[in-house]
């Protein structure tokens, strides 16, 4: 349950608690989240701060109970609310749309804000969002800004996994525009005075908190809580330390459900809950996905193996220091994580020698790297195991070394790594979902996003594991028809 | 046609060729007879540059090459040295993944450059004259051990090699086996082909050989005419070796 029973807590609240209310009330936000809402100040980093943080203070101070931060991960916060046991509300700038109205409770607004497109300061071709047709803009992924960039159309989307990343990729030219709410874009242009605000914030909505729709009384009490935290000023306080009051939030006091659900609506999707099968609506969408995945899989493969058996051939024929390099390569690119190497090549070589990859060049440059080491050792397996006398015949018909390699030891080389080769080929179908990192949307990451909006994790599990499948076995198919060509 | 000259290879600290001279003419069958690791192998590998010699002068025809010269490691000159020469292994060694014709014609096509239909006649023939034109499209595995010795004799002839070496070319293979091969190797002799053999059978070698080398610790140890050399021979040990040969029951 998420509202676990205590004994009352007796400080002097200015309002009498009811009876059976939680001691220690428990709340959610994930602190990736960052500046303004929950974030460790670099100057003091052991400390967490953020409007959320003090928001969430002063109403357990008020409803007389201890505030006990829960940290989860952003993009399941409210699946996790929704299963119960960790936490007991979530305050993480969850925006009150009738997506979420669907799955959980939530308050009136604590906070009210609209969407602010930023672009770089030279390029002031962007105004609005109109002015970006074809153009890159980057979101935070399942927010209000994701679907009104989705809706717009014609835009090529790029899907991020938190706050400060899109906007280094802006600096950087990988995108042209981002679009996200106006609290952040306050804070992030504040120290990047290459970026700017291009146009006045739009579609205004509302944070609010979510709370367990079993839990209205619970709701109640927080519903009341706010009002008189909006109305003696403890919220403006809050706001105005961060530097984020403005009329806007004026509209908080004399807010009113009916007046919002109008205004909310027209920046949602039509279909507020999801139908009653799902599964097969998804079903397009996934395989636009997959596509994404299949492509980029392929690609690392192609240059994996082309790499790998260079290495391979480097690290069994080369001089000396050739092939303690090529042992080098594949020791460091075997033994250190790929998701660090693929922010070293797609975040480090932008900021320390300024290339620029694109996200998807950077994906299959990683993952090509990464892979050629294990394509090199299975190269080398084969060829080791291919007998001495297959070159020495060769040799001795006169054929050149290189045309033995070619001819005669890569066939069958080839032969004896292929399985290997295979089962790669089937882990980098999976381990490639790790781009989404930089804001590829693949097919885990589209299961990720999808299974949120429908609220559906097992039919749309089982419709991406059965893509997956399909792509594994199609490689296996392939992995035995080669095998039957290239015979024993 | 070939000739050594003083003929040294050290594996480590062990000699196993220690001064070998020999000369063979073109059209002479030679039989190297000798105990197991006495060099024999290492002789004909030296011969076909599949070992490096350490010292000693090899000669085919007009080309002459001294060990532990620049020449020596020149990989276009051992790879024209290799053309001009056959060699048969006692495990065969034909492409696995290649079948009997593609085996064949595999250098001629991609040594001399043979345009495809004429290496595909070539082959063929050659088949035919091992006995094997209807096992042209198997695999090596779908051949037994004597048929695939055949096709590697086949795949050597290909290249019109000036002298076949032919490493224990029977050694392998069952005693019903032998036979294929061995008549196989009996009419290239009759063509007046210049052969030279490592054999462990003495038998074939008196019935094909005009001279037969005997060698043991790496030296030759008494070299002539096969009837010569098998019916008197003169050294001890040559006499000790062919008396162990003789007690052995074939």
């Amino acid at each position: 349950m998420a509202w676990t029973t205590g004994v009352r807590n007796t400080t002097g609240a200015a309002q009498t608690p009811e009876p059976a209310f939680p001691q220690v009330l428990r709340w959610a936000n994930d602190a990736e989240g960052g500046a303004p809402y929950i974030f460790h100040p670099p100057d003091n980093p052991d400390q967490l701060v953020g409007f959320e943080v003090e928001l969430a203070q002063a109403l357990c101070d008020r409803l007389g109970c201890t505030s006990q931060f829960v940290q989860y991960n952003w993009a399941n916060l409210i699946p996790g609310l929704r299963q119960g046991g960790n936490y007991d509300i979530v305050i993480a700038a969850l925006e009150r749309t009738p997506e979420n109205l669907a799955q959980v409770a939530m308050s009136r607004p604590y906070f009210a804000f609209g969407q602010q497109l930023v672009a770089r300061t030279h390029d002031t071709t962007i105004q609005s969002l109109g002015d970006l047709a074809g153009r890159r803009i980057g979101v935070l992924a399942s927010t209000l800004s994701h679907r009104l960039v989705t809706q717009q159309g014609g835009l090529e989307v790029r899907v991020y996994d938190e706050n400060v990343n899109y906007f280094r990729d802006l600096e950087l030219g990988r995108l042209d525009a981002v679009l996200t709410d106006s609290p952040i874009a306050t804070v992030q242009l504040r120290t990047r005075p290459n970026l700017r605000a291009a146009g006045p914030p739009f579609a205004p909505a509302y944070y609010a908190i979510a709370v367990p729709t079993s839990s209205p009384e619970l709701l109640t009490r927080i519903n009341g809580t706010l009002e008189s935290l909006i109305q003696d000023g403890t919220l403006e306080r809050i706001y105005r330390r961060y530097e984020l009051w403005g009329p806007q939030q004026a509209t908080l006091a004399t807010w009113n459900a009916a007046a919002v659900s109008t205004t909310t609506s027209g920046a949602s999707t039509a279909a507020t809950r999801p139908s009653p099968k799902p599964t097969l609506r998804y079903f397009s969408i996934l395989m636009e996905a997959a596509v994404t995945t299949v492509w980029v899989s392929l690609a690392s493969m192609a240059l994996a193996m082309t790499w790998g058996l260079g290495l391979a051939l480097a690290r069994r024929y080369g001089s000396r220091p050739v092939r303690w390099m090529a042992i080098s390569y594949i020791e460091v690119f075997r033994g250190t994580p790929l998701l660090l190497q693929l922010y070293f090549i797609y975040f480090g070589l932008a900021q320390q020698w300024g290339w620029k990859l694109s996200a998807g060049a950077a994906a299959i440059l990683t993952l090509g790297l990464n892979y050629a080491a294990n394509e090199a050792e299975n190269f080398r397996a084969g060829l080791e195991a291919v007998p001495r006398g297959q070159t020495e015949a060769a040799l001795a018909l006169g054929l050149s070394p290189a045309m033995t390699l070619r001819r005669i030891l890569l066939p069958q080389a080839l032969r004896i790594s292929l399985p290997g080769i295979t089962n790669d080929l089937i882990a980098l179908f999976k381990d490639s979902s790790i781009v989404s990192v930089i804001g590829l949307v693949e097919l885990t990451k589209e299961f990720l996003i999808r299974s949120l909006d429908a609220g559906d994790y097992i039919g749309l599990g089982i419709l991406t594991a059965a893509i997956y499948l399909a792509m594994a076995h199609a490689a296996s198919l392939g992995a035995r028809a080669l095998e039957r060509r290239l015979r024993t | 046609m070939i000739e050594i000259v003083g003929l040294r290879k050290r594996f480590g600290t062990v000699t196993v060729l220690d001064g070998i001279d020999h000369h063979q003419s073109a059209g002479e069958v030679v039989a190297l007879i000798g105990p197991s690791g006495c060099g024999k192998s290492t002789l004909l590998r030296c011969l076909n540059w599949l070992e490096t010699p350490d010292a000693g002068s090899l000669r085919l025809g007009d080309v002459r090459i001294e060990a532990g010269t620049p020449e020596a490691a020149d990989r276009r000159l051992r790879q024209r040295w290799r053309r001009r020469t056959g060699m048969i292994f006692q495990q065969f060694h034909l492409f696995p993944h290649r079948t009997a014709l593609e085996n064949v014609m595999e250098a001629p096509i991609h040594v001399d450059r043979l345009p495809r239909s004429e290496a595909h006649a070539l082959a063929m023939g050659l088949l035919s004259k091992v006995g094997l034109a209807d096992r042209a499209h198997h695999l090596p595995a779908q051949l037994s051990g004597g048929q695939q010795q055949r096709v590697a004799i086949a795949r050597a002839l290909a290249m019109k090699p000036e002298i076949l070496l032919c490493d224990e070319p029977t050694s392998a293979l069952d005693p019903e086996l032998r036979g294929e091969v061995l008549a196989v190797l009996q009419t290239l002799a009759a063509e007046g082909r210049t052969l030279l053999l490592v054999t462990h059978e003495l038998a074939f070698a008196r019935d094909i050989a005009d001279r037969v080398v005997f060698v043991e610790g790496g030296r030759v140890v008494e070299s002539g005419p096969t009837r010569a050399v098998l019916d008197q021979p003169q050294h001890p040990r040559l006499q000790e070796f062919l008396g162990k040969h003789r007690a052995r029951p074939l």
